[in-house]
């Protein structure tokens, strides 16, 4: 049986090292250039002509935007308009990566903590910058609940701080673990039909059975975990923009 | 909680000069009555925050064990960097592993204080 690990592996592609840092062109790399080409793709190329009453694909598009519009909306904002570029990118981005992930022989970019937490940290780093250039000084009074006593201070800081702190782990490793653990256990039960198939023909239906509808719930998955990584970002960016 | 992840604005296909087939209306009267349609169940003003993150229940248990475990983690994390920077062995990483499982528990805290409202939201909203 294959080890359930070996569809995470890296490979490079075409090798390139510029000045000793390996830059080459991986497996992961292609996987997210195709995501992004297929994601302009869904989202231009229905709407190129604009029909008043939209088609299936146009339809889809236009639900896509209309989804990320609402929930900007609903969770930032009119002051939220402005990122609403960033947060659509950030979404189509994490949805193909899960989507495109579950159809056999490609490769999963969000199943890497190293790419999900690049784009955690971004987050926070810029809703940090973004909180701290709108209310200065003032950012700061979001580790330090309004009306507590002074003196709990010495407690309430670090504990803000940290839960602040904690936020793009979180973030990042719950979309990492979620698509790692479906994966692993999406090849698992396929090694399961596979070698019990092999000798009977009617246990390898049962795993088969499994396999089924594992799959049903891992495109479920793939689609609310994109979901949740943008909601989150929203909320975030909220708390910087009006710091509750 | 699918229909509603598909925000389109519900309206009444009458509404819209649907239902009369021999005379279409206008396309100025149509998009009067669609931001009309659209005004009355946007009301304007800022954000609360009480938006619909939801999914599967097994989706809000991971949710919460990583919120939980996060912020242990960072805690602990901490801890350590600031014990090796000040020599003070082993006593940041207590301390630092006391205030984040503290900070962990915060952020269940604030999780479910999330769950809560859409909950409170859905009911006010009817299903």
């Amino acid at each position: 049986m294959a080890s359930p690990l070996h569809q995470f592996e890296i490979q490079p592609i075409v090798p390139i090292e510029l000045g000793g840092i390996d830059i080459s062109i991986t497996n992961s790399a292609l996987w997210m250039a195709i995501a992004a080409v297929t994601a302009t793709a869904v989202m231009v190329l229905p709407v190129r002509r604009g029909a008043l009453i939209p088609g299936r694909w146009q339809a889809l598009s236009e639900s896509f935007y209309e989804i990320i519009a609402n929930m900007v909306r609903d969770n930032v904002g009119t002051a939220g308009r402005r990122y609403f570029p960033f947060v659509f990118t950030l979404f189509m981005f994490v949805l193909f990566g899960n989507v495109l992930g579950l159809i056999p022989y490609t490769f999963t970019y969000t199943s890497h903590i190293a790419v999900t937490f690049s784009l955690a940290a971004f987050i926070f780093l810029a809703v940090t910058a973004i909180g701290i250039a709108k209310h200065g000084f003032r950012f700061l009074g979001l580790f330090f609940p309004h009306g507590a006593p002074a003196w709990t201070a010495v407690i309430l800081i670090p504990i803000e701080l940290i839960s602040y702190l904690s936020r793009p782990v979180s973030l990042s490793v719950r979309l990492f673990a979620n698509m790692t653990v479906g994966h692993v256990i999406l090849k698992v039960l396929g090694g399961f039909v596979v070698s019990l198939g092999a000798f009977y023909a009617i246990p390898g239906l049962l795993p088969m059975a499994g396999l089924v509808a594992v799959t049903a719930l891992e495109v479920m998955v793939a689609v609310i975990q994109a979901y949740i990584f943008t909601i989150l970002t929203c909320i975030y960016l909220n708390d910087a923009l009006h710091l509750h | 909680m699918v229909p509603a992840l598909f925000g389109a604005v519900p309206v009444d296909p009458e509404e819209l000069g649907m239902g009369e087939h021999d005379k279409p209306p206008s396309l100025e009267d149509l998009e009067t009555r669609l931001r009309a349609a659209r005004d009355r169940r946007r009301p304007a003003g800022s954000g609360n925050g009480a938006g619909k993150g939801g999914g599967s229940d097994i989706g809000a248990g991971i949710r919460v064990a990583v919120d939980l475990v996060a912020g242990v983690a960072v805690g602990v994390a901490l801890g350590l960097i600031l014990d090796n920077w000040l020599g003070t062995k082993p006593w940041m990483l207590i301390v630092f592993f006391i205030l984040g499982s503290a900070a962990g528990f915060l952020n269940l805290y604030r999780t479910a204080q999330q769950f809560e409202r859409e909950r409170r939201d859905k009911e006010e909203h009817g299903s």
